[in-house]
């Protein structure tokens, strides 16, 4: 059972891909990946209670399905499936026929690296998996062939994969430590490693977390990391960059996580958590300059991401049932949600002809559904009842004042009052101050770009009148899954 | 099989390669000229391919002769004649500007390797390692670290951007082939694989930089800010 619907889940999008490639006609590459997207949708809503029996391994040890992963999976599928039907509507306003083919092949392949790599279950094939998601995806971001496109994509695996090469160089430590415990060669799956660690020498587990930390934190867009976010955000077409924003800095998050079980079982003292915090707390603080002062409208979208990949840091860092549960629903929330702002602000970006968000007025007056959408999602953003991300972001300060890090949780509300104020003043511009006379009417937006936007933010409000009491225990066993028996914090 | 295990011959001989990749990477910090930095990092690899086989050799490990082989021909022929291609196809021999001159860039690395020696000798201590061929070892993988680093900070190249990556690279190859030359094959396989996709990449980006952009030094990567 658990093991067909895997399997479904990342064979629909190599499917597609296949069919894509044989095909190359641009209406059947719609159709295919929608269908496809749709289909792994299907199929992961079941995972993670499929995933609860316990972690299910196959293909020699090297995929697992277990709680963490099936979440992220999950996350992964709805932005994919979101984003599909998004990517419809607005890849036919871009005139980029011919090459619609090989965009929604390219799409497809990093949906599926998206969704794959949380189930790998071997520290090595995770990297990999990783690594992966950045290649595909810079062909993505440099998708446009603007001159800012392919500055971004360069930008974008520069870092990234400078980042990440500290990653594969704390993962060697780490199977370098093992090898002390275990002997020359093991399989190094994340349940061998922690079962390992509370023997291993502590400053080498020390070291190679730190570098795990900033590699993959390059990845998730923790500050000072973060420097490539904004722009392969901004500008690769908006279904890239919900798909980037939703998916894949989840999937890398996932590997922060599973590497700090690993710390923590083997008792290395406050320094990992604290780091973790930290960057936490540091994103919060570059995201609130940036988004007060910010004059693009996608980019003010990155920014809101590197600062809820904060939040996130520090729900994880926090640790316990709440700190973790709240961090594991904030992800769900932030998917939903930032698949909904990049949803708006592409249309926008393309009605109105121009990323500036000086020249964007009067969204509400000529577009009321899609104003109104957008608004609400802008509200749900920066943490505002009734929504989901107010009942996550809660969560995570209730951890953080119930633990140790009671400095992390005072800064984190400062700079999250100072976030709203910034990011709903630009909303407050684009929709009450009045359009300079020489202003040309925007361009109507598709259904297909409207539909995802409804699907998105009801979704989000259901679940922050009601966090189901079900999806309460799920998270919270993924929580005592993750902590050690007996831990301090 | 441990890093501690090796008889002192062939501690002395891995201690050896190792010590030469990274005085080829000092080679390449201290040139202008790209084609050398093409060369260094060809040679590098090829040293690193010779330390894979003797690894294997000494330290009972078959299957590393087939990682030495894969790294001579990915790493040491065909990563080399890639980047080549891409160098001939730009009308780019050496660096114009640069953030560091090669003399100063000398001193900061050196520097590094002071820096890498602390954090190694630190965990060899830990370890009870002190004055064996892991302490070396993790001493070079980290200063490659960063010396790549480096690089990437203050060339400005694209050549030279994607050679101070794979330097980054080459330093973790060099190290784990001495640190855990048992890590499953798979692994290096597709991570040498992965390598080769990576440079594939940068040669198309490298082309759109040339075409879009107009230029394929990073100097020119001023549009997106703030």
């Amino acid at each position: 059972m658990a093991g067909t619907l895997l399997l479904i889940v990342a064979l629909a999008p190599a499917v597609a891909i296949v069919l894509i490639l044989a095909l190359r006609r641009p209406r059947a590459a719609e159709f295919f990946n929608l269908a496809a997207s749709i289909v792994s949708l299907l199929a992961a809503l079941p995972l993670p209670l499929a995933s609860y029996d316990g972690p299910y391994v196959f293909w020699r040890g090297y995929v697992a399905l277990d709680p963490l992963g099936a979440w992220a999976t999950l996350c992964s599928a709805i932005v994919y499936c979101l984003a599909s039907i998004y990517a419809i509507g607005y890849m036919r306003m871009l005139d980029e026929e011919e090459r619609l083919a090989r965009f929604y092949m390219l799409f497809a392949a990093f949906a599926l690296t998206t969704l794959i790599g949380p189930m790998m279950n071997n520290a090595g094939l995770y990297w990999i998996a990783i690594e992966l998601t950045t290649l595909v995806s810079t062909f993505l971001v440099a998708f446009e062939h603007s001159a800012e496109s392919i500055e971004a994509a360069w930008k974008y695996i520069i870092v990234v994969s400078g980042g990440i090469s500290l990653a594969l160089l704390g993962t060697v430590l780490f199977y370098w430590a093992g090898t002390f415990v275990i002997g020359a060669t093991y399989d190094m799956t994340w349940s061998t490693l922690r079962a390992a660690a509370p023997h291993m020498s502590p400053v080498l587990l020390l070291l190679g977390f730190l570098l795990v930390l900033v590699g993959y934190g390059t990845k998730v867009g923790l500050a000072p990391m973060h420097t490539w976010l904004p722009d392969a955000h901004s500008e690769g077409p908006a279904p890239v960059s919900a798909l980037l924003s939703g998916a894949l800095l989840n999937t890398a998050i996932v590997g922060i996580v599973r590497y700090l079980a690993v710390v923590d079982a083997a008792r290395v003292g406050p320094i990992p958590r604290d780091t973790l915090l930290a960057f936490g707390v540091f994103s919060l603080f570059v995201a609130a300059l940036f988004i007060a002062r910010q004059r693009g409208i996608k980019r003010l979208m990155a920014y809101s991401s590197v600062e809820h990949m904060g939040v996130m840091a520090l729900g994880f860092g926090f640790g316990g049932v709440l700190g973790v549960a709240g961090a594991l629903y904030h992800m769900l929330n932030h998917s939903l949600n930032k698949s909904l702002m990049f949803f708006g602000a592409g249309s926008m970006m393309r009605s109105y002809g121009t990323k500036r968000i000086g020249a964007i007025r009067g969204v509400g007056s000529h577009f009321p559904v899609v104003g109104a959408l957008w608004l609400a999602g802008a509200v749900a953003i920066t943490g505002a009842p009734p929504f989901g991300l107010f009942a996550s972001e809660l969560t995570i300060l209730r951890a953080g004042f119930a633990g140790s890090g009671i400095w992390a949780a005072i800064a984190m509300s400062i700079l999250l009052i100072v976030i709203f104020i910034g990011f709903l003043n630009h909303f407050r511009l684009m929709y009450v101050e009045p359009a300079g006379a020489s202003h040309p009417v925007p361009r109507p937006v598709s259904a297909w770009c409207v539909l995802p936007m409804w699907l998105a933010l009801l979704p989000l409000l259901v679940l922050g009148l009601w966090w189901p009491e079900p999806v309460w225990h799920f998270l919270s066993a993924i929580a005592g899954e993750l902590a050690v028996p007996g831990a301090v914090r | 099989m441990l890093a501690t295990h090796f008889s002192p011959l062939a501690g002395s001989f891995f201690s050896l390669i190792a010590i030469a990749s990274l005085l080829l990477s000092f080679v390449m910090l201290g040139s202008r000229w790209l084609r050398h930095y093409l060369y260094a990092f060809g040679l590098e690899s090829w040293l690193i391919a010779i330390l894979s086989a003797s690894v294997g050799y000494y330290g009972h490990f078959p299957e590393l002769y087939l990682i030495a082989i894969l790294t001579a021909v990915f790493r040491g022929t065909l990563l080399p004649y890639l980047l080549l291609r891409i160098l001939r196809r730009l009308s780019v021999v050496r660096e114009v500007q640069v953030s560091l001159q090669p003399s100063s860039s000398l001193v900061v690395g050196a520097l590094g390797v002071v820096f890498a020696l602390t954090i190694a000798a630190h965990i060899g201590n830990g370890l009870n390692l002190v004055g064996s061929v892991a302490v070396l070892a993790l001493t070079v993988m980290l200063s490659m670290k960063l010396i790549g680093f480096l690089m990437l900070a203050v060339r400005h190249e694209a050549v030279s951007q994607v050679l101070g990556l794979l330097v980054l690279e080459n330093g973790i190859f060099l190290g784990s082939q001495i640190l855990v030359p048992g890590m499953p094959l798979l692994i290096e396989i597709v991570i040498l694989f992965d390598l080769l996709i990576v440079v594939a990449c940068f040669g198309l980006l490298v082309q759109y930089l040339m075409s879009r952009v107009g230029s394929t030094s990073s100097l020119a990567l001023r549009k997106l800010v703030g």
